[in-house]
């Protein structure tokens, strides 16, 4: 089974968000880049598939060299190889066809990527990429099992689960539950040696145009000090939240 | 040209984010001077959103589409759009929604934006406003494609009543073959879903063990509220983990959300912070979660809680 991961290249959840170029542009000033969290459920699970039944992972990403670290984390995870698409990912759109036409000169049965990226929070590529190129997909999976061409899928919709049979090849978007967050790989020294000599095959991008366009990045509005009531003033929380805030 | 909503229901029930995204289609459809036509499908009572101001209800009944199926159904939603030349279409941020819309942007070669929390800026050119950053920053971004999807965040825009005559009509799909089947469907009875509920309760660490989770869905039923918890709480199995709330688990976007005994990690709080109004309950005064909160109170939840079951009940008991 082959089995490709499509990786972001984030930045860390703690990082401090600020813009420049009056605020049209992300400021990437002292940020530590990661792999998207959701994409690590997806790549611990392909790492899964290849000890139990001997896929083997290809992963991939879009944009220019510095995602080349997260690419090299993750085949120090224990990828096989990896591919980078030398392109700035414009949209969700954008990166959903350098992706499809990668995947169309591969053999591929199975897809895996995180539901969303942090950045963005586009939640778009997995399906575009699906459509793009007629495989089927699961969206928000929380569980998988492969067993010969057909995949055995936990969804999470709301208020609960629902079980999804679907026929390779398939596109599944991930989150937690995929795999456990104890299950989650962290490299070890003989995985980032072993990296080093890894393949990395850097491809040109497709020509396509973005249909949406990042114009002007904005923070919240200040939020005003937090109310402090008093332990013993349960009355007045209550009062606060009838008549003020208005939400009972 | 026409403005397009698809309304989703649950068991043929309108769900409020499908009232809330007719509420926007509304907007947009005013803004651009165009008609707003919404779709549903197995609704028991379509002409309800004629009230949130569709000038038409295209009505969908098929026994075949009474489980939604996201190919299947974003090639309906795209049947319709093409029918009605839609210049704009709007789905809500269900589990549903965000499932069929990316498979609708590649069917209908519409520009998509996900997480928008508001009406346009602008039509020429088509700018909204939404959410990134895990809701700590917003992007203005122009949709430059002819044919525009908007994914609606939920608990965004509001849903407003405005009142029409709307026409109604019956229309019968083509449905495509789709290779994802649905086997079983696992819900809870009974509970409020975090992705349905107004109010949030949530617990962390603070409560000691699985044993005090009592208070949690005590004050959540005082409430008709959800519960939920921290990611340390699922981790260490005190809880299951459709419960576990914040980055990396569900998102909340509840009018009000209660944190009993969350300190506030960074990682939880991007996946709250959407809630309109955050109230904590934490023994730490440092605890970041106050800097995030709009009310809190520094104390024991232990002693605090149930004297805010207590005195909600007499609320509750005066003001239904």
């Amino acid at each position: 089974m082959k089995v490709f991961v499509c990786i972001s290249h984030v930045p860390d959840t703690t990082s401090k968000i600020n813009f420049t170029e009056n605020a049209s542009e992300f400021d990437k000033t002292g940020v530590q880049f990661v792999i998207n969290p959701y994409d690590e459920f997806a790549l611990a699970r392909a790492m899964w598939l290849k000890e139990k039944q001997g896929a083997s992972i290809t992963v991939i990403s879009v944009g220019d060299a510095s995602v080349e670290s997260s690419l090299r984390k993750s085949l120090a995870i224990g990828a096989d190889d990896a591919i980078r698409i030398d392109a700035e990912p414009t949209d969700g759109l954008f990166v959903a066809h350098q992706l499809a036409a990668v995947l169309k000169e591969h053999a591929c049965d199975l897809i895996l990527t995180g539901r969303e990226s942090i950045d963005y929070n586009g939640a778009m590529v997995p399906g575009m990429l699906a459509t793009l190129l007629d495989w089927n997909f699961v969206n928000a999976c929380v569980g998988l099992e492969i067993e010969n061409q057909t995949a055995t899928a936990l969804k999470e919709i709301d208020g609960g689960t629902e079980t999804l049979s679907a026929t390779l090849p398939l596109v599944v978007a991930g989150q937690k539950g995929m795999v456990e967050e104890k299950d989650l790989r962290i490299p070890n020294m003989r995985g980032i040696m072993m990296a080093r000599k890894k393949p990395l095959t850097v491809l040109a991008p497709i020509a396509i145009e973005s249909s949406t366009h990042a114009n002007r990045f904005e923070k919240p509005a200040a939020k005003s000090a937090c109310k402090l009531v008093d332990a013993s003033d349960v009355d007045g929380l209550i009062a606060l939240l009838h008549k003020e805030a208005k939400v009972i | 040209m026409s403005v397009v909503v698809y309304a989703e229901t649950s068991e043929g029930n309108f769900k409020n984010t499908a009232l809330e995204a007719v509420s926007y289609g509304k907007k947009v459809a005013e803004q651009m001077d165009l008609p707003l036509i919404a779709l549903t499908v197995n609704a028991t009572n379509p002409a309800e959103l004629s009230r949130y101001g569709a000038d038409k209800i295209v009505k969908i009944n098929h026994a075949d589409l009474n489980r939604f199926n996201a190919k299947i159904f974003a090639g309906i939603v795209q049947q319709v759009a093409e029918r009605e030349n839609a210049t704009v279409v709007v789905v809500d941020s269900s589990s549903n929604g965000l499932y069929l819309a990316p498979i609708l942007a590649i069917k209908l070669s519409a520009g998509y934006a996900s997480n928008v929390v508001a009406a346009p800026s602008s039509i020429h050119p088509f700018v909204i406003k939404r959410k990134v950053f895990s809701n700590k920053a917003f992007n203005h971004t122009e949709i430059k494609s002819e044919k525009k999807l908007i994914g609606l965040a939920k608990n965004s825009f509001g849903v407003f009543e405005n009142p029409t005559t709307a026409n109604e009509e019956d229309f019968s799909p083509e449905i495509c073959s789709s290779e994802v089947r649905s086997t079983a469907i696992n819900k809870a009875s009974g509970n409020v879903s975090i992705a349905d509920a107004d109010v949030v309760v949530s617990g962390g660490r603070g409560l000691k063990g699985p044993e005090n989770w009592g208070l949690i869905e005590e004050l959540a039923a005082v409430l008709g509220a959800a519960t939920a918890c921290s990611k340390p709480v699922s981790d260490m199995g005190w809880r299951p983990h459709g419960e576990h709330v914040g980055q990396t688990g569900k998102p909340v976007a509840s009018n009000l959300y209660i944190a009993i005994g969350i300190s506030g990690a960074i990682q939880h709080l991007a996946g709250v912070n959407a809630s309109k109004v955050k109230v904590v309950i934490n023994t730490d005064p440092e605890a970041p979660f106050f800097k995030a909160a709009d009310y809190g109170i520094v104390g024991d939840a232990f002693e605090v809680v149930p004297k805010l079951i207590e005195k909600l009940r007499d609320f509750k008991a005066k003001n239904s």
